[in-house]
């Protein structure tokens, strides 16, 4: 026998179940306990940078819209600056940013959506820039370990985009681009699974 | 710049997207293969929180919501530490937990199960773990409930766990099961998870040493998240 690998095992995940919104939204659960819910203010208004409102519905396999899930998003500020430590350049990230968000979808119609500011350009590896985007973490019922996607920009560059380059097959790299509907609005849709299923990301 | 990255997740490990007994996973499961991506910046960060963002009672969930009096059920202490897969302390990290009262019905406008509700307990917490990853939670042990899935589903009793760690990329929801308990072996969404080692460890033992004589008693429950990748050629030797 080999010598053993002093490595732990991850925690497997599980389902975050249809009552997540109790742990992490319990105003969307219908009652009121924290001083301070988290997850509500992804940029206060201070903040510089272009204001946006991102909208979309997350779709299952059958097109039925998921009306109990929660998106995490989690973004540069407009400087392309993450607030946090390992951002070299954090220092300088706009005070108030938080960079990280909780968007609960309407439990009725399925339809979510989140005010931001639009991220910069982010240093990708090797010193290859990354067009502007915003990732995404889905959580639900039925949902067994969290899927993890990018969400872009029509309006914007994204043709030397080093990830959406990694997408073998040219059609679905749209699935990441957000369509801008109105000035300050942009449209995502997520789907599941099936036709234009969007791209998970294992990072 | 060269950011070290973190250990790729063992897929092997995890419950699959797509698992038929469990069966809303059936149409919730994406049919396309994951891209892989190597980590960058937007990977290897992620939201950090701090005392100002939560309250001192905010873990205790005998007394978070209480109106009137104590919940009522079995007093206990949920406590352990959350590490890396290198078996490092994940400090000032934010850990979640939900669950149902010890009727198992959740306080949740869709959850209409005839269990009743208790006006004295919400059902969720949230805690910073200290300088050596540990966290510790007061509660109410949570009862089994019935679930549509087969015709006669019920869900072990289980607390529901999010994680943070300091990377978006080790971001992690998962369920804590109770030693003992034999409706964790006939459960779907328990057992999506293949290997049998993997569901051990998200069943939190009985820790008589931490239970308070008169008082509760105390469950065990370490977190593990994905360690960071020693890039000991491209970065830096003392990297680790």
């Amino acid at each position: 026998m080999p010598q053993p690998l002093d490595y732990l095992k991850e925690t497997p995940s599980q389902t975050a179940g249809p009552y997540v919104h109790i742990g992490l939204a319990p105003g969307a659960a219908g009652f009121q306990i924290y001083g301070r819910e988290l997850g509500h203010e992804i940029a206060a208004p201070e903040v510089p940078g272009e204001r946006i409102r991102v909208e979309g519905v997350v779709f299952d396999g059958t097109g039925a819209p998921v009306r109990d899930a929660m998106i995490e998003v989690w973004q540069a500020d407009a400087a392309g600056i993450h607030p946090h430590p390992e951002d070299p350049r954090h220092a300088d990230c706009a005070p108030g940013f938080r960079g990280w968000g909780r968007v609960i979808p309407d439990f009725e119609t399925g339809l979510w959506a989140f005010d931001t500011i639009k991220p910069g350009v982010v240093a990708g590896r090797m010193g290859r820039p990354l067009a502007p985007h915003i990732s995404l973490w889905i959580v639900a019922r039925g949902i067994n370990i969290g899927l993890a996607t990018r969400m872009y920009f029509d309006d914007e560059d994204n043709s030397a985009d080093p990830v959406l380059a990694l997408i073998e097959q040219v059609h679905r790299r749209g699935t990441l681009i957000a369509r801008k509907t109105a000035p300050g609005l942009y449209r995502f849709d997520i789907r599941l699974q099936g036709e234009g299923e969007t791209v998970f990301l294992d990072v | 710049m060269k950011p070290a990255e973190f250990h790729q997740r063992d897929r092997l490990w995890h419950p699959p997207a797509h698992h038929p007994n469990y069966k809303t996973s059936v149409s919730r499961s994406p049919r396309q293969a994951l891209l892989s991506l190597e980590g960058s910046l937007s990977e290897i960060t992620g939201p950090t929180f701090g005392h100002n963002d939560i309250d001192p009672i905010d873990n205790d969930l005998i007394r978070n919501f209480a109106k009137s009096g104590d919940p009522v059920g079995e007093r206990i202490i949920v406590h352990g530490r959350v590490l890396d897969e290198n078996r490092r302390p994940v400090p000032r990290t934010l850990v979640e937990i939900w669950q149902a009262n010890a009727s198992g019905r959740y306080r949740h406008k869709k959850d209409t199960y005839l269990g009743a509700l208790d006006p004295n307990f919400g059902g969720c917490g949230r805690t910073l773990t200290d300088e050596t990853g540990y966290y510790f939670f007061r509660t109410i042990k949570p009862g089994a409930y019935p679930w549509r899935n087969w015709i006669n589903n019920w869900r072990p009793a289980h607390i529901h766990v999010s994680v943070f760690g300091s990377a978006f990329s080790q971001r992690l929801i998962t369920q804590m099961y109770f030693e003992g308990d034999p409706l964790i072996a006939q459960c779907p969404i328990v057992q999506t998870i293949p290997d049998p080692r993997a569901i051990d460890q998200l069943i939190a033992p009985l820790d008589m040493n931490a239970a308070i004589p008169l008082d509760c008693l105390a469950y065990r429950f370490d977190i593990v998240l994905r360690g960071r990748r020693s890039t000991l050629f491209e970065n830096r030797l003392e990297g680790n």
